[in-house]
């Protein structure tokens, strides 16, 4: 099944490196995907793999030692419509810091951090942050603005929200701030949202109300968002399309359906292996948890040929290890950066370890 | 609660604990209000079991740990533990000289693996130290012995020299593992021990103290937020909220027949990690009640959806209703609440 809705980013061999007296980090290191109007897309992969530095590439907001080294990130802002065919920037020639640029960011394509007090100006109350948000955007005045951020408030579900935004970042709790920072983003109706764990610093009944929100808004508003998380339950509730990444790479880009029931990857298999899942105890299903052996190799020393490969059950001696694997497309909708796939890609059968398999027969 | 004074299989009784932190304002800092941070909590431990504590930031999971090691006297309750030399003794009660025997038998592992972590000290230092200060091991026997505490633990002795900066989160993690490990106790009270580890490595943390739990009939007091974590590694588990315990069962009772109305939120409020499966949570209204400030009655009254008159006035008792299978709400046996469904087959592996 092909998706029709319109292309919305396009981003290409995209490479981002940090220069270090070390060495350099090769935080994003080709990466290529493309997110369509709407669309809502997961990014999961350990610590480390490079999942915040591709959503600030996208921002242009990497700081030094770190820059985007080379590739491409299309920006369709406006949709092709009869005839027309739409316009179509490209991030990565912008300046930073130019107009351009600090008119999309925060604009059309915003940002929800992990940690909302290291984006929140802590002398400044919520509101007038909003307000200034609101006013760099759109031409409205500072009454209209306040208005705007009220109403943006009790949207995301802010008790007393024309009291609320009068308060400070530290006022606030940790559900507030996180409800804030939201708000913010998308005060100013952004076609994409990248959500960078956005839930993990919240209890689990606030992190449902967020997401909840979340969906509503989305269907609403009909804005894309790029989801980053560890967590594989979000993933499962809330994502269509799923990129995991290991060491500054996508290894598998799957639908939601296909990560869980058919995952191609090994490593995805393994971080799915590693994860307890809720009601397998109340099933009887439980078992010893997975863990994927040894750790994620030093960034300044990417292994040769798959960088998965020390750490991988189904390794092919001389293959595996000394040539690096294409992108294979399994199908329509599934790519697999693994040398298992290539000789027959659409073939059904899982290459299994043996210990896996013994696993697999109920 | 059931008297369990003479059943040889609990190592740990805790009844009607209580903490109250004083609130201070003005220039006399004159006491204002309290804090119930924990407010008659009562729950039991088997030896050689573990007991996961869940519930909501701030109901009081930490300072319940905290009370059981004698971090801070209680203002109120019991404490019995069966210790190995001295048989059982009411924690809060014991001498300093009985305490300095007690803390041989129970440790804390924390959430935090950088910061609970003295920068200053190699791994043979903070390894070492519990055994120097109870006087177990010296020079050689001492190196003997924490090298014996990091194989067990799967670290190399040669990083005996090393600071803990040199180390991932996960390595870190064993370090405070194998310390806590060092005099061979009977608890280890584990507060949030895997939450700021990746999932990869969360994986071998929990085997490890799985393994370990057997190796040496280590008992748990597990305390985590995430239920998934907490499912897979607790023979119990207690659910606390606002600083009472609302409910307790065995693990696969309390995950698939709740009978706590709150009980029955947090499972729903979990991301199920099944795409066939999306559920709609339960949303709570309102915000979590201010342990300064408890609301009338059952303190979940606010936000429950199945109150009744009876909920606001009259604070329902923590009874068991199924063996093991404790609970305070007053309606609990007439009301049929949702658990966790089981897993679609092709998911649990
Ligand atoms: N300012 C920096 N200087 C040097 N290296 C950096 C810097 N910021 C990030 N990196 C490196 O870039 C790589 C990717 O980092 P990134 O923050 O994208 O990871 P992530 O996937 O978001 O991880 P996490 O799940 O922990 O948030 C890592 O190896 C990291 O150490
Ligand atoms: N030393 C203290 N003085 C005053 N109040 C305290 C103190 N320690 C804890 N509290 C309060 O007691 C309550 C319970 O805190 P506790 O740390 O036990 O919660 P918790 O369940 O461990 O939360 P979390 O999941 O966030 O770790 C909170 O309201 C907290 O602010
Ligand atoms: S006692 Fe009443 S208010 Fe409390 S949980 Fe039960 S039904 Fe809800
Ligand atoms: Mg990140
Ligand atoms: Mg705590």
């Amino acid at each position: 099944m092909t998706d029709t809705r319109p292309l919305l980013l396009e981003v290409e061999d995209l490479k981002t490196y940090f220069y270090l007296d070390e060495g350099v980090v090769r935080a994003v290191d080709g990466v290529s995907f493309t997110i369509r109007r709407g669309q809502t897309v997961g990014v999961v992969g350990e610590s480390g793999c490079g999942k915040s530095i591709t959503a600030r590439s996208i921002m242009q907001i990497v700081r030094p030692p770190g820059r985007i080294v080379s590739g491409s990130i299309r920006f369709h802002r406006a949709p092709p419509s009869n005839g027309n065919p739409g316009e179509v920037i490209e991030i990565t020639k912008l300046d930073p810091m130019g107009k351009p640029m600090r008119m999309i960011r925060g604009g059309e394509i915003s940002m929800v951090f992990q940690e909302p007090m290291t984006s929140l100006s802590p002398v400044h109350t919520v509101g007038d942050q909003i307000m200034e948000a609101i006013m760099l955007h759109q031409s409205v005045s500072k009454e209209e603005a306040r208005r705007l951020a009220i109403h943006m408030f009790s949207k995301v579900g802010m008790q007393q929200p024309a009291r609320t935004v009068d308060r400070y970042p530290h006022q606030l709790s940790g559900g507030m701030r996180q409800r804030a920072m939201i708000a913010m983003a998308l005060s100013c109706t952004p076609s994409l949202l990248i959500a960078d764990e956005p839930t993990t610093a919240l209890d689990v009944t606030t992190e449902a109300q967020i997401l909840q929100l979340m969906r509503d808004l989305q269907r609403e508003l009909g804005m894309a968002i790029m989801f980053i998380t560890h967590n594989l339950g979000v993933v499962a509730q809330m994502t269509e399309v799923v990129m995991v990444m290991y060491m500054g790479r996508i290894v598998e880009t799957a639908t939601v359906d296909d990560l869980f029931y058919a995952p191609k990857h090994p490593y995805t298999r393994l971080l799915l292996k590693a994860i307890p899942k809720l009601g397998s105890k109340a099933m009887g299903t439980a078992t010893r948890l997975e863990s994927i052996k040894g750790t994620v190799p030093h960034p300044y020393a990417i292994p040769r040929g798959c960088p998965f490969h020390p750490r991988c059950g189904d390794m092919i001696p001389g293959v595996c290890d000394a040539v690096e694997p294409p992108v294979v497309n399994v199908s329509d909708t599934q790519t697999v950066r693994c040398h298992l796939y290539q000789s027959a890609p659409s073939r059904d059968v899982i290459p299994l370890t043996p210990q896996s398999a013994a696993k697999v027969e109920h | 609660m059931t008297e369990h004074a003479d059943d040889p299989s609990i190592l740990l009784e805790v009844r009607n604990l209580k903490k109250h932190f004083p609130i201070k304002r003005g220039w006399f800092s004159r006491t204002v209000g309290y804090v119930k941070a924990v407010d008659g909590v009562s729950f039991f431990v088997r030896e050689g079991e573990t007991l996961g504590l869940v519930g909501e930031s701030g109901c009081g999971k930490t300072t319940t740990g905290r009370l059981v090691l004698r971090a801070m006297p209680p203002t109120d309750g019991e404490i019995w533990f069966r210790d190995r030399e001295q048989g059982r003794v009411n924690i809060p009660t014991v001498d300093r000289a009985a305490l300095k025997r007690l803390r041989r038998n129970m440790q804390m592992i924390f959430q935090d693996p950088y910061s609970s972590l003295n920068p200053r000290m190699t791994l043979l230092d903070i390894v070492g130290e519990p055994l120097l200060v109870h006087g177990v091991a010296k020079g050689a026997e001492l190196k003997d012995r924490v090298a014996e505490l990091l194989r067990v633990v799967g670290l190399r002795t040669e990083y005996m020299n090393r600071y803990p900066h040199a180390f991932s989160g996960g390595q870190r993690q064993r370090i405070g593992i194998a310390r806590a490990l060092a005099l061979n106790p009977q608890l280890i009270v584990c507060d949030e021990p895997v939450s700021a580890l990746d999932v990869s490595i969360q994986a071998q943390i929990l085997n490890l103290l799985q393994d370990l739990q057997q190796q040496f009939r280590l008992t748990y007091l597990f305390v985590a937020h995430d239920l998934s974590v907490v499912e897979h590694i607790s023979d119990r588990v207690a659910v606390m909220y606002v600083g009472k315990i609302v409910e307790s069962a065995p693990t696969p009772r309390l995950y698939t027949m709740p009978r706590h109305p709150y009980t029955e939120a947090l499972l729903s409020a979990v991301p199920k990690p099944d795409p066939r499966r999306r559920t709609t949570p339960i949303v709570l209204e309102g915000e979590v009640a201010d342990p300064a400030h408890p609301p009338s009655g059952c303190y979940f009254h606010p936000r429950c959806r199945y109150r009744i008159d009876r909920c606001v006035v009259e604070t329902p008792e923590l009874r068991e209703i199924a063996p093991d299978h404790f609970v305070s709400c007053h309606r609990a046996e007439e009301l049929e609440l949702q658990g966790v469904l089981p897993l679609t087959r092709a998911l649990a592996h």
